[in-house]
């Protein structure tokens, strides 16, 4: 392998690394705060993503400031994914805490179906086209390699919002009582913390950061019915490589995903798929619950 | 089985095999995907009683339908009943090999590893141009120990094939069940330890299981192959596992009935609403799967057990 080769492998998997990373980080925190494996996610990616497009659709091609166009299609993301997971948080989940894990995944599963068909009520069957805001941002050369300077900034936006998300869990008040309720939430309630406004504002949270990850992805991908379907599995492998409810394990989940899907694409192309699968059964055998999360012990 | 079950299992497998000459082209269609998915249900079943929840059921499934495609298209294999025994064995040593594996996981961990179990076969076989990539296979038309029926008659026979090797299914679990390693399920669910203090290998019952499941599954897969008449990748996509999970809450893990029966009414609703309402069935069905969860936990075979309850009856 070249150098040349070797460095758009690296670059391919950041980009890569970087939008697995805005996808599972708020998939890991419902898990790691409330134990719930949120398969509408998949939904929060999609309504984001079409939020995306929408407002892109609005703002793109009237001659205004194209700074304006990335934060209206990012707010307006972030304001579906806030109303989507206030509602489903007050609506359905709040009446199944407490219930088997499992059936929170299906609780979860259910809300997805019915919301993939909320989606073609309001935004029809057909697929939108988003790539001005990818046009916009123009290109870069490094060395023989040309990179979309949103590419670059999609690196970036994932590492601010780690940085942001390590702050806030370690340095803010919010962020302590959550760890508190990730170590142990009977403990947590015992000592006062309001577990149900915690989950409530947990859920939310990771809503809106699902919808970023779509809003986020829109000029990248077709914008269409399905899209959905295909992120949550693939969230859940890099969250499952990780260790479930571990964000630096979704950090290092995406960087490996990424980089060994990179590396495929470029040697191996026809295994591109199966890959991401076959490391995450890999890890899983290794280490059973993820690379940053230790082992429970079982109780009787 | 108590004589009032095994009076009742009888006519139920009568009246279905009666259907065959009764019921119109287009339902009995229906009825024979519906029974041989109820065969994966059944699967399901069997590891739900014990606690677990695969959401990698169509890694069998599909082992279950490309054994048979691809049996009749390298091999010339016509004969419906190898075809299916072959898928179902196929599916069978996948799931014992797999077993190794996912015999040690448990909850969620162990419904993601089976996820992405079957997302790995997905995988292959969507790049793999020998196997017919995304359009798949098609399936040969199958002959019945030499009987080599057409059209309507086809389907006849398909139908019967499905109704008596789900019967024997039926039965063979049903004795599972009621077998000390069967009994042992719901022990294992509600505490391994102890199961394990009693001398028993916990990890070696559940192993039998997942074969036991994945061995449901691929026969299922093979009947479902065989009515289609055609294989694709998305037989071993999450969504056909999230299917079967979905019939599986649906019906309850109460009986073996329940999952034939739960199996029929989901082949329905989703026809009816596919018919109806084209654009809002996934909708039903994610408000018909959240209503069940929420109001019928144990599904809708616990809706007869309550009227059995209602006359009286002897508890099961």
């Amino acid at each position: 392998m070249s150098v040349l080769s070797a460095f758009a492998v690296l670059i391919d998997g950041l980009v890569y690394a970087a939008y697995l990373f805005i996808v599972a980080i708020g998939l890991t925190l419902i898990f790691g705060v409330m134990k719930i494996l949120n398969v509408a996610h998949g939904s929060f990616f999609t309504f984001g993503a079409y939020g995306a497009a929408s407002a892109v659709g609005i703002y793109f091609n009237r001659g205004l400031p194209d700074a304006g166009g990335y934060l209206l299609m990012v707010l307006f993301a972030m304001a579906l994914g806030l109303v989507l997971g206030l509602i489903l948080e007050r609506g359905i989940m709040r009446w199944v805490y407490g219930r088997d894990e499992v059936v929170m995944v299906l609780v979860t599963y259910a809300a997805f179906l019915i919301l993939e068909d909320v989606v073609i009520l309001v935004w029809g069957p057909g697929s939108y086209a988003t790539y001005q805001p990818l046009l916009a941002a123009g290109n870069i050369e490094i060395g023989e390699l040309v990179v979309s300077n949103y590419d670059l900034g999609l690196i970036a936006a994932a590492a601010v919002l780690a940085a942001i998300y390590y702050w806030a869990l370690k340095f803010t008040r919010y962020g302590r009582l959550l760890t508190a309720v990730i170590f142990d939430r009977e403990t947590a309630a015992a000592f006062g913390i309001n577990v149900r406004v915690v989950y409530t504002v947990t859920f939310v949270i990771g809503a809106m950061l699902g919808a970023l990850g779509g809003a986020i992805m829109a000029p990248k991908i077709a914008v269409t019915l399905g899209i959905g379907v295909e992120v949550i599995v693939l969230a859940f492998a890099v969250v499952a490589i990780g260790g479930m409810g571990s964000i630096e394990g979704a950090l290092a989940g995406a960087l490996i995903v990424g980089i060994c899907r990179a590396a495929t694409v470029h040697l191996v192309p026809q295994v591109e798929l199966f890959v991401i699968y076959a490391v995450m059964a890999l890890v899983l055998m290794i280490r059973p619950y993820g690379l940053f999360v230790r082992a429970q012990p079982r109780k009787i | 089985m108590a004589r009032r079950d095994r009076i009742a299992a009888g006519s139920a497998f009568v009246a279905a095999a009666a259907a065959a000459f009764v019921l119109p082209d287009w339902m009995i269609s229906l009825a024979t995907i519906a029974l041989a998915n109820g065969l994966v249900v059944l699967g399901l079943i069997v590891m739900w009683r014990a606690g677990l929840v695969s959401f990698g059921q169509a890694l069998y499934y599909c082992m279950g339908g490309y054994a048979v495609a691809l049996l009749g298209r390298w091999a010339g294999v016509t004969d419906a009943f190898l075809l299916v025994l072959v898928g179902g064995l196929s599916a069978a040593v996948v799931s014992f090999l797999v077993g190794f594996l996912l015999a040690r996981y448990r909850e969620i961990f162990f419904a993601m590893l089976s996820l992405a179990l079957s997302m790995i076969l997905y995988g292959l076989l969507v790049k793999t141009e020998s196997l017919g990539s995304t359009d798949g296979l098609n399936v040969i038309v199958p002959t019945f120990l030499g009987y080599a029926p057409h059209r309507e008659k086809l389907l006849v026979a398909l139908y019967l094939l499905v109704v008596v090797v789900c019967a024997a299914a039926a039965l063979l679990t049903h004795a599972y069940f009621r077998s000390l390693a069967g009994a042992l399920a719901i022990p294992v669910r509600d505490n391994e330890i102890r199961v394990e203090f009693l001398g028993m290998s916990v990890s070696r019952l559940i192993h039998t299981k997942l074969v036991i499941s994945g061995m449901l599954a691929g026969i299922g897969g093979a009947l479902a192959a065989l009515a289609v008449g055609h294989v694709d990748p998305n037989m071993s996509y999450w969504t056909t596992s999230g299917e079967f999970v979905f019939i599986t809450i649906l019906a309850g893990a109460g009986s073996v009935g329940a999952a034939f029966v739960g199996s029929l009414a989901f082949e329905s609703v989703r026809s009816f609403a596919f018919a109806m309402l084209p654009q809002l069935w996934q909708m039903l069905l994610g408000s018909v799967l959240l209503l069940t969860i929420l109001f019928l936990p144990q599904g809708l075979g616990s809706l007869i057990k309550r009227l059995h309850w209602g006359r009286g009856a002897k508890a099961p």
